[in-house]
């Protein structure tokens, strides 16, 4: 491997196929080690229904819990500004949706580059301030692991090196665009091993929680 | 080639006798100013400095090549001061343009490294094979000699085309002859190149008109690329840009967006990842370029472009079959997956059933 172009070679070639790989085997490993884990039948009469409640959950888990707002507003704030701006990132830059359309044959309209733009650079500097805020707040300092660390890191990479790609601010292009895969690769590679799994597992738990409460007939 | 009556004239002087105005003269140098990305002050320094330059030495040496650059710099519309300023250097040895063969041509380069000693300039055009010196010889002598050898008087190198600038097609995959670029071997001398598959005429005469101008190579780029030339990719100077702003991409090479102009990403444009000056110079006295005509950039300036992984594939999409990976990782995802919750289910199942009851009484036994 001698030139960024070998790089970008291996970085999209033989290296992907290992990371997607690794991604869909550790998801499917983590999806089944909590479904077959299975629960105990509760023999109670169900008082309402599960399904309904469930699905409602999903939902309306989605906005922050009454008063936490309150109690930790930059917490909250800072979260929404950039999972949103991750996931417009993520799936309205027009080569984004190219790479998908080229790959798996879907696709649907994106954003204009200069929008997304403005939208990546406030979600890097929100997660900036997420980190400062983590590394200062005596709570959340204490409460932080190297997992915390290093979840943030490999979320933040790919967003950097994306926009350092976009802007060409490293030369030569195919080095910035290796990089720029490398990152997303090392996201996928962590994702089903660590906290980053709760991008899906939120799914789970948020209608686990809202079917308990439908079961007993309690609002969730 | 040697043209005895123009030897000892100035460019100014070779010029009117070739008809060219003083007008288009300054027009030229205005051009090469403004290309060149220097100041319109420039100009008339740069006009006093051609008039007064004398015809300077150059040796062209092809190596492994296809004579593609040759054609690309000799076929240019006439009559252009571009022309007029080839015609003017005195091109004392190019074997393939040169009438003279054999010993005589030879005799022709020795004479000229010996009487412009240190002040020629040395082209070349072609890689050079190491893996053995047969593979490319002239007159008996071996490129990897040749260049050695003519190189050791030369004031500076231009490696003209991608094979001499960086390997080119002889240094692609597997490189049978073991080909290597001038500045693999050049050392102690400035090395300028001027890659490309073929090299954009202006450049060179561009840089030539530099040399005669300031007697000295324009600024690099850290691939040894006059900035000027090279300092702006593709992708950034392309006018069919906006499209990929937008999203809107040519799928094959006959379909609406084609006809419609649209971005050629999909169709494999290595535009965001090549550094030349197509976009904006053009070709053929500025009729088109390749992305103009409906065909992606193939990236022909930057090292290794033939091994970039096919010409028609987006630089960014993985090259592998990603939904079939995708298949296999989710049959095998299902397979290990069951096989660890099955796992687990059976810790949990033992864990109960090793699980010991204590009673309150047990308790009171051991304190």
């Amino acid at each position: 491997m001698n030139t960024a172009v070998d790089f970008l070679l291996w970085v999209k070639g033989p290296a992907f196929d290992v990371a997607l790989v690794v991604f869909i085997i550790g998801i499917f490993i983590r999806l089944f080690e909590i479904l077959l884990l299975g629960r105990r039948p509760d023999l109670a009469e169900a008082k309402g229904s599960e399904f309904s409640s469930g699905m409602r959950t999903v939902f309306t888990r989605t906005l922050p819990e009454r008063g936490s707002l309150k109690r930790s507003p930059f917490t909250v704030i800072g979260g929404y500004i950039w999972h949103i701006g991750f996931l417009i990132v993520l799936f309205f830059f027009i080569p984004h949706i190219e790479l998908l359309h080229a790959t798996l044959g879907i696709k649907w309209p994106g954003l204009s580059n200069h929008l997304v733009d403005a939208v990546a650079v406030i979600t890097l500097v929100t997660l900036l301030a997420m980190l400062i805020d983590r590394l200062t707040h005596p709570v959340k300092r204490f409460l932080s692991g190297p997992e915390d660390y290093l979840v943030w890191l490999v979320t933040f990479l790919p967003l950097l090196t994306g926009y350092l790609a976009y802007h060409r601010l490293i030369d030569p292009y195919a080095l910035v665009l290796g990089l720029h895969i490398l990152s997303v690769e090392l996201l996928m590679l962590v994702f089903p091993f660590t906290k980053l799994m709760h991008a899906i597992t939120f799914l789970l738990a948020r209608w686990y929680n809202g079917a308990m409460a439908g079961r007993r007939g309690v609002q969730s | 080639m040697a043209d005895f009556t123009n030897y000892h004239k100035t460019l100014g002087e070779s010029l009117r006798q070739n008809g060219v105005s003083r007008r288009g003269f300054l027009k030229f140098c205005a051009a090469t100013a403004s290309m060149m990305a220097l100041p319109p002050s420039m100009v008339p320094a740069i006009a006093e400095a051609l008039e007064k330059a004398r015809r300077p030495s150059v040796i062209w040496l092809s190596f492994q090549e296809c004579t593609g650059c040759t054609e690309s710099l000799t076929r240019s519309h006439a009559p252009t001061v571009e022309n007029l300023i080839f015609e003017h250097i005195s091109l004392d040895y190019h074997h393939t343009l040169q009438a003279a063969a054999g010993e005589g041509a030879e005799a022709a380069r020795e004479a000229a490294m010996h009487e412009n000693h240190g002040n020629y300039l040395v082209v070349v055009d072609g890689s050079i094979p190491l893996g053995d010196p047969g593979y490319s010889t002239i007159a008996g002598i071996s490129n990897l000699d040749m260049l050695q050898e003519t190189v050791a008087g030369a004031a500076a190198v231009i490696a003209v085309g991608t094979c001499a600038a960086f390997g080119g097609l002889p240094h692609a995959d597997p490189n049978p002859t073991g080909a290597v670029s001038v500045s693999q071997i050049v050392k102690d001398k400035p090395v300028m190149n001027l890659p490309g598959c073929p090299p954009i005429p202006t450049v060179i005469s561009g840089v030539l008109a530099h040399f005669l101008t300031f007697g000295g190579l324009p600024e690099l780029d850290d691939l040894g690329r006059p900035m000027v030339f090279y300092g702006k990719s593709i992708h950034d100077r392309c006018y069919r840009r906006p499209f990929y702003d937008k999203g809107l991409f040519a799928e094959t090479f006959d379909d609406e967006g084609a006809r419609k102009g649209w971005c050629l990403y999909r169709l494999g444009c290595k535009g965001p990842m090549t550094y030349n000056a197509c976009a904006t110079v053009k070709w053929n006295q500025g009729t088109s370029w390749p992305v103009e005509s409906g065909h992606g950039c193939l990236g022909c300036s930057e090292p290794d472009f033939w091994d970039g992984g096919g010409f028609y594939n987006a630089i960014s999409i993985p090259d592998s079959d990603v939904a079939q990976n995708l298949g296999y990782g989710v049959a095998a995802g299902v397979a290990v997956g069951a096989a660890v919750g099955l796992l687990n289910r059976r810790k949990q199942a033992d864990a109960v059933e090793r699980h010991e009851t204590v009673t309150v009484d047990d308790l009171d036994k051991d304190s």
